[in-house]
């Protein structure tokens, strides 16, 4: 019922999606004066409420440097907090103007949605958690383990994927909920616990003994999250890439929110151009020239957003891996600005 | 003892000096152990078959095999304070963690004004503080003026909290969207104005479902039918994602507000239904009786039948309020931050991810709701005892 309910919402709002996008969203956006962001309702590290009752997470740092190159001003966002249910049909509706709420990017839902998908902001992937204990460094090593699972997930799909693919004996006990999956693997009714890797470290945190597991280095599925927009807005759709690789090209120059004011005097061109100083390629947005100058003032570079949520700055300290600068290994790479 | 005693017989006095024969009364002895005293209670009680008997062993076992560790859990190994996850994990001093409620003191805050401002949050207490106070005047019999407590409860409450809660920038109360609502306050907010509203609505309906007119009546049956065939879920989902898609922008109510049409629309159903059964179980003599003094339907309603239907149908009023008060939870659904979900989310933050934080968490929400409900159906309990004094005369 629910299902077909969805489904009729999304056909609706597909056909309603034309008329909505054709509306500038950057206009609209700056006369409301505040950016209205689709998050998560609470998930560990990219969006859930502090002590004060703010938003935290890199999720809703998106937002916020979005905001900031906008409004000069990170605070100007309201934040919706949606369900994996209703997060579509709210952008569909224009409820919100910009959806980042850990969003796997598929082709299904480029596609048939009404939705652009922006760069990928995390590239998450399903992982395993093991004891110490079990003396294993690699996923390939896990042959008999039982490994504990949640029930009718993709995560259970890709897990008989993988042990089939490397010949290895598979012994999956299933749960349905994920905290009965990590309360079993708590328990030692299985060897090794597999989700979502950005899940293991968080999940890690909660068991009797965190420093007891390890989270082994293969990653055997693409998850990437990252935010999404209405389809048919390109000028909207532009502004969040590049705020995306705005940041992604003040870590590879080595501007930082502590040094962005030092670094507007810099004589590389690289810089100049990222900064406002040369060229004018906000403007071509809808916005003013120093509008990286903004994000990186208020919010940093991508680098210490990522550290400040995720990585060392936080309880979670999930590595870079997969995260990490295309010049250090990993897979983030920002077209150039120029 | 008197020397001549009821039968006239007639004896000689006995000298005082006589030992063998008692000259004051006997104080009266104790009943003895097997009729009174705690081990008769027990005997008659608990003990009184095999079946009873092994009932009890039963029950006592298993309140020795869960009680202790639940108090263990709560009290003698909880964790009191501390200011993250470091205080309530186990390490080699502390083997044992019991509730960390150092958690719910950092997020006490959290969990009962949500995103509200911090610098606004006198407001939250402001209105809590007026709330208290109308339900206390109007539900307390002995308070004064009662007349002017519903009209305090009904009229000026629902204004100025409407006014504290939302902000009224002309009297420098800024505006606080209802997207930053949330935790207890929003709670009460959506389980208040979900009760004020379903009974006058209920009552309005069964009283239409009842009538002979039938265009109310039509129109009563198929409210009533098609709001409680479908789940309390589906309808906050319909009002929550498609209303949205077929409004224009402009028109677009707020969130909180559609969650609140729907939950109050729902309750009304179901309490259209309670009344109606109330309004069934009178005998018809009561409506003949009434008819025949020449009331008015208003009149006899208001006078005759009402009184009585709604004294028959308190235990299910309160049941259904009960109900409401504990549905408000599934708000979550829409992204409304109510008690439970405020609890849900700082459960998962990764600075107080400890082992007995999410239990902590529940065993704080369950304490909140357990005092909610309790205080309720207590109260409808005492009513009830009220209004039964006049059917023993």
């Amino acid at each position: 019922m629910k299902k077909l309910l969805v489904t009729a919402a999304l056909a609706a709002a597909t056909a309603f999606a034309a008329s909505a996008a054709s509306a500038q969203t950057l206009n609209a956006v700056k006369q409301k004066g505040q950016l209205t962001c689709g998050s998560n309702t609470g998930l560990a590290g990219f969006g859930q409420p502090d002590a004060q009752g703010n938003w935290t997470g890199l999720d809703v740092e998106y937002c916020r440097a979005v905001a900031a190159a906008i409004f000069n001003d990170p605070t100007k966002v309201k934040f919706v907090p949606l369900s994996a249910k209703d997060r579509f049909t709210a952008l569909q509706s224009g409820e919100v103007d910009l959806l980042v709420r850990n969003t796997t990017w598929t082709i299904s839902r480029d596609t048939s949605l009404g939705l652009e998908f922006g760069p990928v902001n995390y590239y998450d992937g399903q992982g395993f958690m093991v004891r110490k204990s079990l003396k294993v460094a690699s996923a390939k090593e896990l042959s008999g383990a039982s490994v504990c699972v949640q029930q009718g997930t993709t995560t259970e799909l890709n897990l008989a994927d993988y042990f089939r693919a490397n010949k290895l004996e598979l012994k999956s006990v299933t749960f349905a909920t994920s905290d009965e999956t990590i309360k079993a693997y708590d328990a030692g009714r299985c060897d090794a616990f597999t989700t979502d890797a950005s899940g293991l470290y968080s999940e890690r945190l909660r068991l009797a003994n965190a420093n007891d597991h390890l989270v082994l280095p293969e990653i055997i599925s693409k998850e990437p999250l990252g935010p999404s927009v209405r389809h048919g807005d390109n000028q909207w759709w532009d502004l969040v890439k590049w705020t995306h690789y705005a940041l992604l090209t003040a870590e590879e120059l080595g501007v930082t929110k502590a040094n962005v004011d030092e670094m507007l005097k810099s004589d590389n061109p690289d810089v100049k151009r990222l900064l406002g100083a040369e060229g004018k390629f906000g403007e071509a947005m809808g916005l003013t020239n120093d509008w990286a100058y903004r994000i990186v003032k208020h919010l940093g570079n991508y680098g210490e957003m990522f550290e400040r949520t995720v990585g060392q700055g936080s309880q979670l300290k999930i590595a870079r891996g997969q995260n990490a600068l295309w010049s250090k290994g990993g897979l983030q790479y920002a077209p150039p600005i120029r | 003892m008197t020397a001549t005693d009821a039968a006239g017989s007639v004896r000689p006095p006995v000298p005082p000096s006589v030992a063998f024969v008692r000259a004051g009364e006997s104080a009266p002895q104790p009943a003895p152990s097997s009729v009174a005293g705690p081990w008769a209670w027990i005997r008659t009680n608990l003990f009184t078959g095999p079946l009873n008997t092994a009932l009890t062993i039963l029950l006592v076992l298993l309140a020795f095999w869960t009680v202790p560790p639940i108090i263990r859990f709560l009290f003698i190994d909880a964790v009191w304070s501390g200011a993250d996850r470091a205080s309530c994990i186990y390490t080699a001093e502390r083997t044992a963690v019991g509730a960390c409620w150092a958690f719910v003191r950092d997020r006490a805050a959290f969990f009962t004004y949500g995103f509200y401002p911090i610098a606004e949050r006198w407001r939250v207490d402001v209105f809590f503080v007026l709330l208290a106070i109308g339900v206390v005047w109007l539900l307390n019999l002995r308070a004064p003026r009662r007349d002017l407590a519903a009209i305090y409860a009904f009229a000026v409450l629902p204004i100025i909290s409407f006014i504290f809660l939302s902000g009224f920038p002309a009297l420098g109360l800024p505006t606080v969207p209802t997207n930053l609502w949330g935790g207890i306050m929003v709670s009460i907010v959506v389980s208040a104005v979900g009760i004020v509203i379903s009974l006058p609505l209920g009552i309005l309906l069964a009283l239409g479902r009842r009538s002979t007119m039938p265009a109310a009546k039509l129109v009563s049956v198929i409210f009533i039918e098609f709001v409680r065939g479908v789940p309390l879920i589906t309808v906050l989902f319909m009002a929550s994602v498609m209303l949205p898609l077929f409004v224009p922008d402009y028109l677009q109510p707020d969130k909180l507000l559609r969650a609140l049409i729907g939950i109050a629309l729902f309750a009304s159903a179901y309490m259209a239904e309670v009344v109606r059964a109330g309004l069934q179980a009178l005998p018809k003599g009561q409506y003949e009786g009434a008819m025949s003094l020449g009331l008015s339907w208003g009149q006899m309603m208001r006078l005759i039948i009402l009184p009585q239907a709604l004294k028959i149908t308190i235990p299910n009023i309160v049941n259904t309020y009960i109900g409401l008060f504990k549905d408000t939870t599934l708000v979550v659904i829409v992204g409304i931050f109510d008690f439970l979900k405020a609890i849900e989310a700082a459960r998962i933050d990764p600075q107080w991810a400890a082992p007995t934080v999410s239990a902590t968490g529940y065993a704080y929400a369950a304490v909140f709701y357990f005092i909610c409900c309790y205080a309720m159906s207590a109260y409808a309990r005492s009513v009830e005892a009220r209004l039964a004094v006049a059917d023993k005369r």
